[in-house]
């Protein structure tokens, strides 16, 4: 749009913002720095004509020709520290195993050590180099404003509306409504795409893999437990349904404490007909955002959440005490199998973990 | 000899190709000012540079899966355990590629240092008042990067799928699942299911290497096309006005500096990978939704998050079958909602307030806007103090102090203590204003003291060196709504009536609020017992430099209403 334009019915100013912008900069003589705008074009006829520049800008010697000489060994110095530290690094490289923690760290020092001196050598010897050596200049650059002459203003204007008319985008408002309900659905149709990403939620959350009779496993271990194993009060384990060791989706539900109090602790709200010998047994997933509530204080009775510190009273059905959890953990029915191992009576009877809108 | 002919040749053969005579020259000459703080914004881009650097090495080695195996590897501690693909191949990554360790804790440093540049940047940005006019469109980028930073950042450290960061992305989940309506839809679609699946990990490698790097680089370019076609801002000082720009040249001074100051970049990552050891996920161990690991804290940057989320109480509602958990989802969304929001309107809302329109280059000291620099103290000390909360049980450990107290004192600080900063930040402002006009009027205090004939003792003091002059003195007087008037008693103008307006005109004061600047300023700004029997003779040469006055009140002299403004 710059060059030929020229012979249309709009003022000529198309072809003019270019050059402004593209000012020679540089020190400008004392008499135009005042002016902003006027003598732009004047300056850059000049320059612009394939003479080469008339003036040295920047002085070719440095101010300190004493002080550049010293700088200039220690600017090589440091480069030919930096290319000795590559080759180290290089060597280190080949030389040094891995395979071991031992290996690792002295392998990672090395390579560590070797790269950080080949980037400060090269990072200190271009620093002294501009400071030392380079000849101190400070140039001032003009800087116009950003908004155009009024004419360039005018025509820009004028070329939307042009288009605008050009293309009879307003005059014809049944092509402007059909393409702006067209580009409607066409938005929404890729976040249908997004739908396949998983199934459908359901009930999933609403429910754990616990049953009735399924064992209660000590997790790490993975062995049944009988409630006269589980004898010291005050303890606490984490436990994981029967069957399930591996699966992690059904764990991040399904995954419970028992603690075991000496008896005539425990009082409501905690149900005790769920209880096996003073063994009771609650959800191990916060129901503020599900991070394992993990912490067990013995003299309190505390079950703390460590990620963000809701605190359950576990001998009273693990109502919250602090923090912000909105519920207690929800309490898992026990009771024992023929063999005396602890199982589960029943799943809970509420959905564990966090809140979320289906959970009424 | 053959360089110095090399170098006249080459622009030929570049304008031969390009038509790059004028342009490349222009470029060359470019002039970036100097100022130890435009080296933030630098840092941030070389880290990113780096990140992208370190982060290609690791995709080499990391494999994005979740399929279970059991590692056999070098780090015995871990043998026979069993484990996802993505944690055993950053372990293979960790002890078993030469480099591999070094490269993965620059790469995590480096992402560490890209957000805190970036918070620093930002700080800078605003504290100098660099955002306004034109440069909002710059603003409004760097706080979509913040953004796009946090969450890279977040993907980023869960893909080793340890026990920390898996903690992560279980509290993750459980923000999305508070969601109203459509949470759960949210997570079983972004987890291919319930939690934690065998999708999300790969899910989020594909987002961490290429998604949200890809939107980087373009909002980079872009925020790097516009500083450099808009010219870089200057602090105020000898020479430099707001309509020129003072420095070195783009070639070769600023590329030198430039150049070197990556190298410093890497070198300082380089040492702190090689020194300082970060997310050692061996320890963690590979994550398991059964066990969790005591004082779990997240990067930095996701701190705030952290600590909106222990400081909530525990609001919930159960309506209607349905339950709303307020105190996970407010916590998520609102702070971190405000200071963002907050953020990107304010470069608009401060136009409206003070009615200032003009482009603006040559920035502020921090306190020559006192109510802007208030503002955003105490928009740090409100991040700040969620913040904190983050590590409460860190601090609580170290000082010693129960855990609910420091919450408790936190639920308090978060209300009070933005109000305290912004007040006493704007007192020091203030302060410092009349310390400058102190100075400019009476030079700097020797702490000679010399005697006269007549037997009395004055201080002696040091006129201003020009320098000195042109960086202090460079306050205007505020600007105004158009019309607006600084007297109350007038009838105001049309936009300044009504409810609107009358906020406006009140938000104004504030916002403008500072020490007097008058031309022979003696007596303004001055009550704090100074005595000013200095005449202010230096002070006369100065201000004669400064051409603006307040816009005049033309058009609200329409008659004096007894009532005030608006009524």
């Amino acid at each position: 749009m710059s060059d030929p334009s020229a012979p249309q019915g709009l003022p000529d100013e198309p072809a003019e913002p270019p050059a402004a912008r593209h000012r020679v900069i540089g020190t400008p003589p004392p008499a135009q720095a005042r002016t902003l705008l006027g003598d732009g074009a004047s300056g850059e006829t000049g320059a612009g004509d394939g003479s080469p520049p008339m003036r040295r800008e920047l002085p070719a010697d440095p101010s300190n020709p004493v002080k550049a000489k010293r700088a200039e060994r220690v600017v090589a110095l440091c480069f030919i520290l930096s290319m000795l530290a590559s080759i180290g690094f290089i060597a280190a490289y080949v030389g040094l195993e891995v395979h071991s923690v031992d290996a690792v760290l002295r392998s990672n020092l090395a390579l560590g050590v070797s790269m950080s001196v080949a980037f400060l050598g090269l990072a200190v010897g271009a620093t002294v180099w501009v400071r030392r050596i380079m000849p101190t200049v400070e140039l001032t650059e003009e800087r116009h404003p950003m908004r155009s002459s009024p004419e360039d203003r005018a025509a820009f204007a004028e070329t939307f509306q042009e288009g605008a008319e050009a293309s009879q985008f307003v005059k014809r408002p049944l092509l402007r409504r059909t393409l702006i309900a067209a580009t409607v659905p066409l938005a929404v149709a890729p976040l249908v795409l997004l739908r396949d990403m998983g199934p459908l939620p359901g009930t999933t959350l609403r429910h754990t893999v616990w049953r009735k009779g399924l064992r209660l496993l000590t997790y790490g271990a993975n062995t049944p437990i009988t409630s006269a194993e589980f004898s010291s009060a005050g303890g606490m384990i984490t436990v994981i349904p029967d069957g399930y060791q591996d699966d992690p989706e059904a764990l991040a539900q399904a995954t419970a404490i028992i603690i075991k109090f000496q008896p005539g602790v425990l009082q409501p709200p905690t149900v005790l007909n769920w209880t096996v010998d003073n063994i009771v047994c609650y959800s191990k997933i916060c129901t503020h955002v599900g991070c394992p509530a993990a912490l067990y204080e013995q003299t309190t009775h505390h079950i703390l959440c460590p990620c963000h510190q809701s605190t359950f009273d576990a001998p009273r059905g693990a109502t919250v005490l602090f923090g912000p959890a909105p519920r207690p953990l929800p309490q898992l029915p026990l009771t024992t199998d023929s063999q005396g191992y602890l199982v589960a009576a029943s799943d809970f009877h509420e959905p564990v973990g966090p809140s979320f809108w289906e959970r009424g | 000899m053959s360089i110095d002919r090399a170098l006249r040749e080459i622009g030929g053969e570049l304008d031969d190709r390009f038509h790059a005579a004028r342009g490349f020259r222009v470029l060359f000459r470019k002039i970036f000012p100097d100022h130890w703080s435009f080296l933030l914004g630098e840092i941030a881009l070389y880290s990113f540079i780096i990140l992208l650097l370190t982060g290609t090495f690791l995709t080499l080695f990391f494999q994005p899966s979740m399929t279970e195996v059991v590692y056999h590897g070098s780090y015995t501690h871990l043998d026979g355990v069993k484990m996802s693909q993505a944690y055993a191949s950053t372990l293979n990554i960790s002890f078993d590629v030469r480099g591999g360790l070094l490269m993965r804790q620059i790469h995590h440093w480096a992402a560490d240092l890209f957000m805190a540049a970036i918070f620093a940047h930002m700080l800078r940005i605003f504290f100098t008042g660099a955002y306004r006019k034109p440069r909002e469109t710059n603003w409004l980028i760097g706080i979509v990067l913040l953004t796009l930073g946090m969450l890279e950042g977040l993907f980023g450290y869960s893909l080793p799928d340890d026990l920390l960061s898996g903690t992560g992305l279980r509290i993750t989940e459980g923000v999305l699942l508070s969601v109203p309506v459509v949470g759960t839809y949210l997570t079983f679609f972004l987890f291919g299911g319930p939690f934690p699946g065998n999708d999300i990990i790969p899910r989020l490698y594909v987002i961490h290497v290429l998604l949200i790097p890809a939107l980087m680089l373009a909002l980079i370019t872009a925020h790097l096309f516009f500083m450099f076609h808009q010219k870089h801002t200057q602090m105020p000082g000898k020479g430099r006005t707001n309509t020129n720009v003072v420095g070195a040249p783009t070639y070769p001074y600023f590329m030198a500096k430039t150049g070197a100051f990556f190298f410093f970049t890497f070198a300082a990552l380089a040492l702190a990978g090689t020194f300082a050891q970060i997310n050692p996920i061996w320890l963690y161990g590979p994550y398991t939704p059964v066990g969790i690991s005591a004082g779990s804290q997240p990067d930095f940057y996701m701190g705030f998050l952290e600590g909106t989320l222990r400081m909530f109480p525990s609001w919930t509602w159960d309506l209607a079958g349905h339950t709303v958990p307020w105190n996970v989802l407010i916590p998520a969304l609102v702070p971190l909602g405000l200071l963002f929001t907050g953020a990107a309107l304010w470069p608009m809302l401060e136009r409206w307030i003070t009615g200032d329109k003009s482009e603006h280059h040559l920035n502020d000291r921090p306190r020559n806007a006192p109510t802007r620099t208030a503002i955003g103290l105490a928009a740090i000390t409100f991040y700040g103090v969620f913040w904190l909360e983050g590590a409460n049980d860190v601090i609580a450990d170290h000082l010693d102090i129960s855990l609910y107290v420091t919450t408790e004192i936190a639920r308090y600080a978060i209300f009070i203590a933005p109000v305290v900063a912004y007040i006493v930040t704007k007192r020091i402002c203030l302060g410092l204003q009349r310390k400058d006009l102190h100075l400019l009027e009476h030079g700097v205090e020797t702490g000679i003291i010399r005697q006269l004939p007549s037997g009395e003792f004055v201080e002696q003091t040091r006129p201003l060196t020009e320098e000195e002059v042109a960086a202090l003195d460079v306050r205007r007087p505020p600007a105004l709504p158009a019309g607006a008037s600084a007297r109350e008693q007038e009838v105001p103008p049309p936009g300044l009536r009504g409810g609107l307006g009358r906020a406006r005109l009140r938000l104004n004061k504030v916002v403008t609020e500072t020490v007097p600047v008058e031309e022979h300023g003696d007596g303004y700004g001055h009550g704090n017992g100074h005595g000013n029997g200095h005449p202010a003779a230096e002070r006369a040469a100065v201000a004669s430099s400064r051409g603006e006055g307040v816009p005049d009140d033309a058009d609200g002299s329409a008659g004096h209403g007894g009532a005030p403004a608006g009524s």
